[in-house]
C-alpha cells in the first residue's frame, strides 16, 4: 500500500488553507483529494461578492477567493492534488480509500486532515406539509443549477428562510428574470446582513414576509403555489392570517449540517446535535492523528475564519507528524 | 421631504432620517453614528451604484459558466439592461481571472471581468 504522510480530504476553502500550512510547518508529502474536477468548493458557485474582507483586506467573489488558494496550493509542489477523487472509506489506523477514474486507490497515510464541508438542510427537516411536486429545491443547488449549468430553476418563486444564502439566491434569480414573490421567515428578524437585506430585496422590491412560514406546498406534478401564514411568539400559526402566494418554485435555505459520514464510519465520535466532530480543540476529533477542519468540524459564517482555522489543523497535523503526538 | 433608508455600511445598520431637497439632491443627513452613514446616504440618493456578478455562458470551455463582474460598481438603474446584455455574450477562449470579457461595458466605462481562470474543455482539440 502506498504511503503518505499527509492526506487531506477536500480541496474545498478548508482543505487548501489547510494543506498549505502543514506544508509551511514542514510536512513534504502532502496528498489533496478533491472529488470535483476543480479545486475551491462551495467557493466556485458563490459568485457574489463579500469574501476576504478580512483575510486579504479586499472583496473578493468566491472564485477570487478560491483562485488565491488554488494558486498557493499549486506553488507547493509537495501537495499532490487528485481530482475527480472520491474517498469511500476511512479507517482508525488512518488508510482512505478513494475512488478516482479508473481505479480505487488506497494510502496509508500517518495523519489525515478531514475537510468535507456540509450539507443542507432539506424541506423534510423543516418540515412543510403539502404535496411533494417537482420544483423545491434547497437554495445551495439551485444556486449551483444557475451559476455553475446556466439552468433557471423555475418563473416564479418563493423563498423559505431569510439567511444569507436565501437573500443571496433571491436576488441572483431577480436578476436572471425571475419573479421572487417572497421571502418567508419564521423568526422576527433576519438572520442575513443589512447589506443583503437591502441590495438582495429592496433593490428587486421583494418583500420579506417575518414572523410568517409556509404552511404548505400545492401541485401535482410541479409546485403551483403556497400557503402562507403568520405565526406568534411561541411560532404557533395565528389562524385568519392564511395567504396564498402562486409560484412554481420553491427554495428552502434553512441552514446547514456538517458531513462527517467518514469520521463516524471511521469510529469517531460525533456530536448527534450538530453533527460536529467531539474535540477538546478547534481542530481535531477522537482519533489521534485525524483532524477536522472548515464546515464538517462547524458551520461558518465567513470564508475567512474557515482559512484561519484550517490553518490551525494544518499546523496542528504537522505538529503531530514532527513529534507523534500534539 | 423626508425619506428613511438603512445604512449598510456595517453591521450596525443605522436608520437614517434623510431631508431631500428634490428626488435626486440630499439636504441633510440625521441617525447616522458616524461620517460613513452620510456619505451612504447621499450616494445611495444622488448616485445609487452596485457591483454587477453573474455568470457567462461559454464554449469549449472546461465549464458551462463563467463567472464575471463589473470591473467597477456601476448605476443600480442599469442593472437589468446590464443582465440583458451579458445573456448576449458567450465565452469560448480560455481565460484568466481579471481578464475582461466585455470592454466598456454598456458604454458605462467598466469592463466585464472573469472573476476565475477557465481553460479549454479535456476533449477540446486545444487542449
Amino acid at each position: 500500500m502506498k504511503k503518505r504522510d499527509l492526506v487531506v480530504v477536500g480541496g474545498g476553502p478548508a482543505g487548501m488553507a489547510a494543506a498549505r500550512a502543514a506544508r509551511d510547518a514542514g510536512v513534504r508529502d502532502i496528498l489533496l483529494i478533491e472529488r470535483d474536477s476543480h479545486l475551491g468548493g462551495i467557493l466556485n458557485q458563490c459568485i457574489h461578492p463579500g469574501f476576504g474582507l478580512h483575510r486579504f483586506k479586499a472583496e473578493l467573489t468566491g472564485p477570487e477567493y478560491a483562485d488565491r488558494f488554488v494558486k498557493m496550493t499549486a506553488a507547493a509542489p509537495e501537495i499532490e492534488v487528485s481530482l475527480r477523487s472520491f474517498v469511500v472509506k476511512l479507517t482508525p489506523e488512518k488508510r482512505v480509500s478513494y475512488l478516482r477514474p479508473g481505479a480505487l486507490e488506497e494510502v496509508e497515510a500517518r495523519a489525515v486532515i478531514m475537510a468535507t464541508g456540509c450539507r443542507e438542510r432539506t424541506r423534510e427537516m423543516i418540515p412543510i406539509p403539502g404535496t411533494r411536486p417537482a420544483g423545491v429545491y434547497p437554495a445551495g443547488l439551485a444556486q449551483k443549477m444557475i451559476n455553475m449549468e446556466g439552468w433557471i430553476p423555475g418563473r416564479e418563486a418563493v423563498i423559505v428562510g431569510s439567511g444569507d444564502i436565501g437573500l443571496i439566491m433571491a436576488r441572483r434569480m431577480a436578476l436572471e428574470g425571475v419573479k421572487v414573490k417572497a421571502v418567508i421567515e419564521i423568526q422576527d428578524k433576519t438572520r442575513g446582513l443589512v447589506r443583503n437585506v437591502v441590495q438582495c430585496l429592496e433593490d428587486f422590491g421583494i418583500p420579506l414576509y417575518m414572523r410568517h412560514k409556509v404552511a404548505r406546498i400545492y401541485g401535482r406534478d410541479r409546485v403551483e403555489g403556497v400557503d402562507v401564514v403568520r405565526v406568534d411568539d411561541n411560532l404557533a400559526a395565528v389562524p385568519g392570517s392564511e395567504f396564498s402566494l402562486a409560484c412554481d418554485t420553491v427554495l428552502v435555505s434553512v441552514g446547514l449540517i456538517p458531513e462527517n459520514e467518514l469520521l463516524e464510519a471511521a469510529g469517531a465520535a460525533i456530536d448527534p446535535r450538530t453533527n460536529g466532530p467531539v474535540s477538546a480543540e478547534l481542530k481535531g476529533t477522537s482519533i489521534p492523528g485525524v483532524f477536522a477542519c472548515g464546515n464538517s468540524f462547524k458551520v461558518y459564517d465567513l470564508v475567512d475564519w474557515v482559512s484561519r482555522d484550517s490553518e490551525l489543523a494544518g499546523k496542528a497535523a504537522a505538529a503531530y507528524l514532527a513529534g507523534g503526538a500534539r | 421631504m423626508k425619506k428613511t433608508m438603512t445604512c449598510i455600511e456595517c453591521p450596525r445598520g443605522c436608520a437614517l432620517e434623510v431631508t431631500l431637497e428634490n428626488e435626486w439632491k440630499v439636504s441633510a443627513v440625521a441617525g447616522h453614528q458616524c461620517p460613513r452613514g452620510e456619505k451612504y446616504a447621499r450616494q445611495e440618493i444622488e448616485a445609487p451604484t452596485r457591483t454587477l456578478t453573474t455568470a457567462v455562458l461559454t464554449r469549449g470551455l472546461e465549464l458551462r459558466m463563467l463567472p464575471v463582474r463589473t470591473s467597477a460598481p456601476i448605476p443600480k438603474g442599469r442593472l437589468m439592461d446590464a443582465m440583458a446584455a451579458v445573456k448576449k455574450i458567450v465565452v469560448s477562449s480560455p481565460v484568466e481571472a481579471g481578464q475582461a470579457v466585455a470592454e466598456n461595458f454598456l458604454g458605462l466605462g467598466v469592463d466585464l471581468v472573469a472573476t476565475r481562470p477557465l481553460g479549454p474543455a479535456p476533449e477540446s482539440p486545444a487542449n
